[in-house]
C-alpha cells in the first residue's frame, strides 16, 4: 500500500490560551475507503514523536508507517472494513503547524513566538479535519500514549461524533514523574547553546539538547527486562572496556544511535510544545471531578493497559476505567502482559491486535451497521 | 491459582450443568434488563443473554486470557478482582447481578453478596453444595477431605477456601434479612426440591434486599 500525505488549510483556529492560529495547515493520511453511510471512519491519534504516516509506504520516503503493524488489511484496525484517518498534530513538524512553521505576520518561523497549546487544542484541530472530510460521527477515536489522551479528550468534547473510544497506555492527567522526565528532555534541548532562544532555523539546529531528549525518552519507553534482554552488559565492537568514555556497552550505542537518528526528523522546539501540552494535561481542566467528566460521555470505552509499562502505568488506566464505570459507561478494560514496556502498543501488538478488532467489530455492528 | 486448575473447575462446572444453568439464568433473567455477572470467563452466559433475552450485559473477570476472549464475543468486560470490589458501580444499577459457582473462592463471601445486593436488584447465586450425600460419604468414609464430582481437588490445591451447604445459605439469607426469591436444586441435569441439602449437587438461589 503507497500512500501519500495528504494537507488542507484552516483559516483559523482558537486555542485554550487565548490566542488564535491563523491560518492552520494540517497533514493527514487515510486508507481505505468510507461507506455510503460514513459510518465506518476511524481516527487514529499519534504519540509525541509520532505523524500522519500512521500506515503503508510512503511514497515520499519509502518507509512504513509509525503503526503498520496494526492498520492495513486483516490488521487490527482493517482498511478492508473501515477508513483509516490520522493526521500530524498542532504544534507538529510533520506538516501541521507548529513552531517550524511560518509565522504570516513576521514571513519567519513561529519558533518560541508560537502560542502554547494544549491536548483539547490539537483534538479541536482533529474535528475540523473530520468536518472537513465530511464524517458526521467517527466509529472510533483510538491511540496509544498521548494518542490515548487526545482520544479521551475527543470522547469528552464531543460526545455526539464518537461512537467508540481507545486510549491505550495512557492517562486522564500527566503525573509529577512524567511531567519531571519532560522537563528534563526540555531543559537538556535549552541547555544546548544551538537552541538560541528556539532561534536556529537559519543555523545549526540544536542536536545534543534534542538527542538528548530523545535518549531520555527512549529509556522511559522500555522496560528493565526489555533492555536486560535486548542489551544486558554487552559490550559494543569490543571484547574489554575501552577504559575511556567512547561507547563501551551496546546499550549506550542504542541511546546514541537513536537520539541521533531523532534529530533528523524532529523539531526541538515542536518538543518543547509537545511535551509542555502533555504536562498541562488534565481531562476535568476544572470541569469537576473525572467521573463528573466521564459521565457525560456517551461513546464505549476500550482501555488498554501493559503489565511492564512504568511511565503510563496500569493504575492510571484503572482510573479511567473506575470514574466510567461510576457512571455506568460502557467500558470494557484488560491490561495485556508484556515486557515491552511502555512501547508494549507500538511492537508488542499480537494480543493487542485482536482485543481491538473483536471490540471495533462489536461496536461497529452495534453503532454504525443498526 | 494455577489457571490449569481453573480450566479444570470450569470445565467440570460445565460437564455437571452441561446448559442447563444458561436453561435456569434464563428463566430468571427478564428480557431487556441490565445483567452483571462476576467472574464471567470467556464470556459465554452473557453473550448468550444479550443473544437471547436482549439484556444490556457487563462482566468482570481476573483471567486476562478469558477477559480477552470475552471481549472477542463482544462482551463488555472489567479485567479485575471481585473481592477487590464493586465499590466504584453506583446502587442499585444492575436488574441482575450473576455469580456463578465462584462464591466459595470469594475472601470475604459474605462482603461480596452485600455488594452484589447494593449494585443489583436481584442476585442470582450458585454454588456447589457441600451438603450433598456423595460429599458427606467420601469424608465420613476416608477421613479426608471429601473429594467429589463436585470437589475433586486435593486440598491444598483445591480453589474452594470456603465451604457452605443449602442450609448454610439459607441461614445466612435469613439472619441478614434477604429475602429469597427463587431456590433450584439441581442433582446432575435433575431438578428437585426433595432432601435440597442432601440431593442437591448445586444450588442456585436469587435474592434481593
Amino acid at each position: 500500500m503507497i500512500v501519500a500525505t495528504q494537507f488542507v488549510r484552516f483559516d483559523s483556529l482558537p486555542l485554550d490560551c487565548g490566542a488564535t492560529l491563523a491560518p492552520v495547515d494540517v497533514a493527514y493520511e487515510t486508507y481505505g475507503t468510507l461507506n455510503e453511510a460514513r459510518s465506518n471512519a476511524i481516527l487514529i491519534l499519534h504519540a509525541l514523536t509520532g505523524d500522519a504516516h500512521a500506515a503503508g509506504i510512503s511514497r515520499e520516503t519509502g518507509k512504513p508507517g509509525w503503526w503498520d503493524n496494526s492498520i492495513g488489511p486483516g490488521k487490527a484496525f482493517d482498511t478492508d472494513k473501515y477508513f483509516i484517518i490520522c493526521s500530524n498534530v498542532l504544534g507538529g513538524c510533520r506538516g501541521t503547524t507548529g513552531p517550524p512553521s511560518i509565522d504570516p505576520a513576521t514571513g519567519r518561523p513561529y519558533a518560541m513566538s508560537f502560542p502554547v497549546i494544549t491536548i483539547a487544542d490539537m483534538v479541536r484541530l482533529q474535528k475540523k479535519l473530520i468536518d472537513h472530510l465530511g464524517i458526521p460521527r467517527l466509529l472510533a477515536v483510538a491511540g496509544g500514549s498521548m494518542g490515548g489522551m487526545q482520544a479521551l479528550q475527543w470522547a469528552a468534547d464531543y460526545p455526539g461524533s464518537v461512537a467508540a473510544a481507545i486510549p491505550i497506555a495512557t492517562t486522564w492527567r500527566h503525573s509529577a514523574q512524567q511531567i519531571a522526565f519532560n522537563e528534563v528532555g526540555r531543559q537538556a534541548i535549552m541547555a544546548d547553546p544551538d537552541w538560541n532562544q528556539g532561534d536556529y532555523y537559519d543555523s545549526r539546529p540544536p542536536a545534543r539538547g534534542l538527542a538528548i531528549a530523545r535518549m531520555i525518552g527512549h529509556i522511559t519507553y522500555m522496560s528493565d527486562e526489555s533492555m536486560r534482554e535486548k542489551f544486558g552488559r554487552r559490550l559494543r565492537d569490543k571484547d574489554k572496556y575501552g577504559f575511556d568514555f567512547s561507547i563501551d556497552f551496546e546499550v549506550e550505542s542504542y541511546l546514541r544511535y537513536r537520539g541521533a537518528q531523532f534529530v533528523d526528523r524532529f523539531d526541538a522546539n515542536s518538543y518543547l510544545y509537545i511535551t509542555k501540552a502533555l504536562d498541562y494535561f488534565d481531562l476535568t481542566n476544572g470541569r469537576g471531578s473525572l467521573a463528573d467528566v466521564l459521565g457525560q460521555t456517551t461513546a464505549r470505552f476500550l482501555v488498554i493497559s501493559f503489565t511492564s509499562d512504568w511511565l503510563y502505568p496500569s493504575y492510571q488506566s484503572l482510573e479511567i476505567v473506575r470514574a466510567l464505570r461510576s457512571r455506568n459507561r460502557d467500558v470494557t478494560y484488560c491490561e495485556l502482559s508484556s515486557n515491552y514496556g511502555h512501547d508494549a502498543f507500538l511492537v508488542d501488538i499480537s494480543e493487542q491486535t485482536e482485543v481491538i478488532r473483536s471490540f471495533l467489530a462489536s461496536t461497529y455492528r452495534e453503532k454504525a451497521a443498526a | 491459582m494455577s489457571s490449569v486448575l481453573e480450566e479444570r473447575k470450569k470445565t467440570s462446572v460445565r460437564e455437571i450443568l452441561g446448559r442447563s444453568d444458561y436453561a435456569i439464568i434464563s428463566s430468571l433473567v427478564e428480557p431487556g434488563t441490565k445483567v452483571l455477572d462476576l467472574g464471567c470467563g470467556d464470556g459465554e452466559l452473557l453473550a448468550w443473554l444479550v443473544e437471547n433475552k436482549g439484556v444490556e450485559a457487563r462482566g468482570i473477570e481476573i483471567n486476562r486470557a478469558r477477559v480477552q476472549k470475552a471481549i472477542a464475543r463482544g462482551v463488555t468486560v472489567f479485567q479485575g478482582d471481585i473481592d477487590e470490589g464493586l465499590a466504584d458501580i453506583p446502587d442499585q444499577s444492575f436488574d441482575y447481578v450473576i455469580l456463578s459457582q465462584t462464591l466459595q473462592e470469594t475472601r470475604h463471601p459474605l462482603k461480596v453478596l452485600q455488594e452484589m445486593l447494593r449494585v443489583g436488584r436481584h442476585v442470582i447465586v450458585t454454588f456447589p453444595n457441600f451438603g450433598h450425600w456423595s460429599v458427606r460419604l467420601s469424608h465420613l468414609f476416608s477421613g479426608r477431605a471429601p473429594r467429589t464430582r463436585l470437589f475433586p481437588y486435593e486440598w491444598y490445591d483445591s480453589p474452594n477456601i470456603h465451604f457452605l451447604t443449602v442450609k448454610d445459605f439459607e441461614d445466612l439469607a435469613q439472619a441478614q434479612g434477604w429475602t429469597i426469591e427463587r431456590r433450584i436444586f439441581l442433582a446432575g441435569h435433575h431438578m428437585g426440591r426433595f432432601l435440597a441439602n442432601l440431593m442437591a449437587e448445586t444450588a442456585v438461589f436469587m435474592l434481593r434486599r
